[in-house]
């Protein structure tokens, strides 16, 4: 019986040998993927062993973590609740993060190189300072005011969106998508509830976890009008030459007629290119558009910013917030040539046409600065977990120049008169100089239509301090004149607090 | 075999007797380790309290020391009763047995408000329960080695304790769910919410006392009768009946107790036992065969139709891709895999992992759970200390002088290798993971009083071995009565041709 009873010793040296060879697969081959694995807890559980520090603007937290008695030590919260949820983004345990949370998350975990200077204080200390602190560029009075006046919008538009930059610096002032969202909830440290918030917006039909200001892209309607007078204004075409308007305009390949929005608009055959603009004449435009080919057309709206599909909004120079591409079409027939048809629909800003509302603030903000884009940014500041400390203070720098100072000077002009005698009446501000160009875009034949507006104040030394751009999804009638009313009060309340203090 | 390769052996009287040359009882060298042992699960202790809350209580040694004396009691009764027992299988079952209580302990500690941490009370929560078990067991095992004079004397009731192992299998499957069930595996017999037991653990002891007997009675006619076939020696047809018994009785287990490791155990542990009595490899094969085309077909049938086997498929599942549902189905591997991955080479240090995010960490996945902490060097450092103990045992049933002895010590011995393999091996994603405790780490007093138990008879049978022949060693009397007599006198060796 002992040779058996040695090969059973074998048989368990063997099986033995079997787990030896399977824990050096997991432990040593493996570990490395299992450590960093998404599913792995533990990466969570270090990176909560510190207080992540605050996102902050005008010296309010709107993020901060609280101290807990749970394994995962600090509960992220979001005192703002859904005012600032699309530019905040949230930081959930077992889901993804977004936004600032996730762009500026290795300074805010303290992680980042910037801080390693704390970091290896920590090792002799045994203490475990919280991350650092990024300050935003909003303004908390024009956030407030878009925030609330979107979402108890006169229409009841269920979706929107509404961004305010300073046009010297290209800071953003305010940002909201509307349906927004309680990021609260997500970041709960019970991962079956989080996940079950995750999944109910995910699951809502207004889309609420999408960031309307940057990421969607609707056709402009007439505020594309202002990229087509720009480019009408560098051909040759003054702000008071007179253009062919008239009550109806059916292009050359097309059978349908393109008319006014109304009969009293620029019914005459030919209209000045500053009555143009104040009208909103779409026959004049179609007309312009046909004249000026669509290179033209197409290569202003680049000029403009339009194409870009790497723009990110946060901090200068670094990542950001992705920015979706807004695109003016081909504007070709199936051929290849230029479809005339195409092209004057698309001078007023539909068929192919799809801009991003943030597109729409640059563009006003371009003109506002005397044809200089400056770089959009969120980020104003990186704070040390010591409050002194500065890190990166963003240096404000021009993105692009589509017009020249003198055009930018007539197209100011001319939005100017939109407000002041035009379709955006509604945006008006005592004391300062708006600017602006409403939009009411067609959306599909049975659907209500967008309304836009895009514009901007001067104060009364003729200084840019804020311009804005409204959008309304399927607003209906009277979308782009509420649109033009919740910009006025945006940009009243970043005059008053500019933000980024 | 290879009988010709060793000297022939002579039936009854003389086994091999490796390194029992000098009669010497080693008692202080297993006094000297079981220090070493508590050291270690003392140093343990100390580390945990350094990382967890970052001081080193002045009463971190205490479990260490309870252990300590407990354990030292155990070695009194083996000095004095079982003089020369294996020195090494003491030593290395309390060091198993203090790192269980101490990671338990951990476990406390981390589940404890901050504020308590440092007072908690020794039989406090899982880890001084653990202790408490401790206790009962090591007083069981060296009850037994008191009443169990003889390695022997058991065999008398081999046939109670063969009924009383089926029955005590039965139990759980027979049992409705709301009894029996946790986590999917009707092992359990519940009183209440805070007390269970898990019959099975008992009932590898019964059922392989009564398969010694069985087989040393049975040898010649399993062994001799054959038929040849394919250059293998079959046994007859009517031999096959008990293997038969026991492949269904371990595919009953599979499909009602819904647990591959535990027909998985039996099963191995009565093909080995089979083979070691008839030294024949076709019961091997025979075994494998059953065992794997069962498992097979049980995973085809799950897929199939369902019903008992269901769970069956879908653990086999798991154990394929347990990524494929890492939240729900593959929760618990998927977290033992990146428990285990985290820990790599060396640990996170004890105390320095996170077993919180590890489920039944206390139970099936105390061993990735330790893994974390002590890395690959340490666990390797564990599976040696198991293996020790498994050979140590086979060692005993080298060298002890009758055929009952032998079956009982090499299978009690391998079935403990076998249980380890199976729930290391599920954790670890070498095979499907089974509800197996690992031994004296898990906490529960069933598992850990039946293997003290096993260690036990382990240590009764080595003394038996290791006992000088002739008299002037034993310094213990030959209980009275000696050996049962069909077991002594009868030829249960046969010399092969």
């Amino acid at each position: 019986m002992n040779a058996p009873l040695r090969r059973a010793g074998i048989v368990v040296m063997i099986l033995f040998g079997l787990l030896f060879a399977n824990l050096n697969w997991i432990q040593a081959y493996k570990a490395d993927e299992y450590r960093n694995s998404d599913y792995n807890g533990r990466v969570q559980v270090a990176e909560y062993e510190r207080k992540r520090g605050n996102i902050e603007a005008g010296g309010t937290a709107l993020a901060t973590s609280k101290e807990t008695d749970g394994e995962l030590k600090f509960l992220r919260t979001y005192p703002g609740g859904a005012e600032y949820a699309h530019v905040l983004g949230y930081k959930p345990v077992n889901l993804a993060d977004t936004g600032i949370e996730r762009i500026e998350n290795d300074f805010l975990a303290g992680t980042s190189d910037q801080l390693i200077g704390d970091r290896i204080k920590d090792m002799f200390t045994g203490d475990q300072t919280s991350g650092g602190n990024v300050l935003l560029t909003l303004s908390k009075k024009a956030q407030n005011v878009a925030y609330d006046e979107l979402r108890d919008n006169d229409l009841g538009v269920k979706r929107g969106a509404a961004i305010a930059i300073d046009p010297r610096t290209g800071a953003v002032q305010a940002l909201v998508s509307m349906p927004s969202f309680d990021p609260n909830p997500l970041a709960s440290h019970d991962p079956k509830k989080a996940s079950a918030a995750y999944n109910q917006l995910e699951q809502d039909p207004d889309g609420p976890l999408k960031n309307r200001a940057l990421s969607e892209t609707l056709p402009p309607g007439s505020t594309f009008k202002i990229v087509v007078a720009a480019a009408a204004l560098e051909n040759g075409i003054g702000k008071e030459t007179e253009i062919k308007a008239g009550s109806s305009y059916t292009p050359p390949t097309s059978g349908t007629p393109i008319r006014n929005a109304a009969a009293s608009i620029c019914p005459e055959s030919q209209v000045t290119l500053m009555e143009a603009v104040t009208e909103s004449c779409n026959t004049g435009f179609a007309q312009l558009g046909v004249r000026l080919g669509a290179d033209a057309i197409k290569e202003k709206a680049r000029q403009f910013g339009f194409e870009q599909d790497d723009l990110t909004v946060g901090q200068l120079g670094e990542d950001g917030l992705t920015v979706a591409a807004s695109r003016t079409g081909d504007m070709t027939a199936p051929d290849g040539a230029t479809d005339p048809a195409a092209l004057a629909q698309s001078s007023i800003g539909q068929r192919d046409v799809r801009m991003t509302p943030l597109q729409g603030a640059l563009i006003a903000a371009s003109v506002a600065n005397g044809g200089s884009q400056m770089r959009p940014y969120l980020i104003k500041q990186l704070l040390g977990p010591d409050r002194t400390t500065v890190y990166d203070a963003a240096k404000p720098r021009e993105l692009r120049r589509p017009v020249s100072d003198q055009v930018a000077g007539d197209l100011r002009d001319m939005m100017v008169s939109v407000v002041e005698n035009g379709t955006g009446r509604k945006a008006a501000i005592n004391g300062y100089t708006v600017g602006g160009k409403t939009g009411t875009a067609q959306s599909a034949p049975d659907r209500p239509d967008h309304g836009w507006f895009i514009g901007f104040a001067l104060d009364k030394n003729g200084t840019p301090v804020s311009a804005v751009c409204v959008e309304l999804e399927q607003a209906g009638p009277g979308g782009s004149a509420e649109a033009a009313r919740i910009a006025g009060l945006i940009m009243r309340a970043a005059i008053n607090d500019p933000g980024g203090r | 075999m290879t009988a010709a390769a060793t000297p022939a052996a002579s039936p009854a009287t003389t086994g091999e007797q490796p390194g029992v040359r000098l009669a010497r009882s080693r008692r202080n060298a297993e006094l000297s380790l079981l220090a070493l042992a508590m050291v270690l699960v003392a140093a343990y202790g100390a580390t945990v309290e350094a990382n967890l809350l970052d001081t080193v209580t002045p009463d971190f040694w205490v479990p260490a020391a309870a252990l300590g004396a407990v354990f030292l009691g155990l070695h009194l009764v083996i000095r004095f009763l079982a003089p020369y027992a294996d020195p090494a299988l003491l030593p290395a079952v309390a060091l198993l047995n203090g790192l269980g209580v101490g990671f338990l302990r951990r476990i406390d500690l981390n589940d404890a408000l901050p504020a308590d941490r440092e007072t908690l009370a020794i039989f406090a929560g899982t880890g001084g329960r653990q202790l408490a078990w401790t206790l009962v067991s090591v007083i069981l095992a060296a009850a037994l080695l008191v009443l169990m004079r003889d390695h022997r004397s058991v065999s008398r009731y081999a046939y109670t304790l063969g009924l009383a192992g089926i029955v005590l299998v039965m139990i759980p499957a027979v049992l409705p769910g709301r009894f029996s069930e946790i986590n999917g595996a009707k092992l359990w017999i519940k009183f209440g919410d805070a007390f269970s037991i898990q019959p099975g653990e008992f009932a590898k002891l019964a059922l392989l006392v009564f398969f010694a007997y069985y087989l040393v009675r049975k040898r010649e006619v399993l062994s001799l009768a054959s038929r040849r076939f394919l250059g293998i020696d079959f046994p007859r047809g009517r031999d096959l009946g008990p293997v038969v018994v026991v492949w269904l009785i371990s595919l009953l287990v599979l499909i009602f107790e819904k647990d591959l490791g535990t027909s998985l155990l039996y099963f191995g542990m009565f093909v080995v036992t089979l083979y070691i009595a008839t030294e024949r490899v076709s019961w091997l094969l025979i075994g494998l065969v059953l065992f794997f085309g069962g498992a097979y077909l049980a995973y085809i049938l799950g897929d199939l139709v369902g019903g008992p086997f269901a769970n069956f498929y879908l653990r086999a599942e798991i154990w394929l891709d347990p990524f494929a549902d890492p939240h729900d189905k593959g929760y618990q591997l998927v977290q033992g895999l990146l428990a285990l991955g985290t820990g790599g080479l060396f640990g996170a240090g004890p105390g320095g992992g996170q077993p919180g995010l590890l489920p039944e960490v206390q139970n099936d996945f105390i061993f990735a759970g330790i893994g974390e902490e002590i890395g690959l060097f340490g666990l390797s450092a564990l599976l040696v200390v198991y293996l020790l103990i498994v050979e140590r045992g086979l060692r005993a049933a080298l060298a002890v002088r009758d055929s009952f002895g032998k079956l009982l010590a090499g299978g009690l011995a391998f079935t403990l290798g076998l249980q380890v393999f199976v729930i290391v091996g599920g954790i670890s994603k070498l095979i499907p993971l089974t509800g197996q405790t690992t031994p004296f780490l898990s906490a529960g007093g069933s598992s850990l009083m039946a293997n003290w138990l096993l260690i036990a008879v382990l240590l009764r049978v080595s003394d038996g071995a290791r006992r000088p022949v002739t008299g002037g060693g034993g310094k213990v009397a030959r209980p009275a009565g000696g050996p049962p007599e069909q077991l002594h006198g009868a030829p249960t060796e046969v010399i092969r041709p």
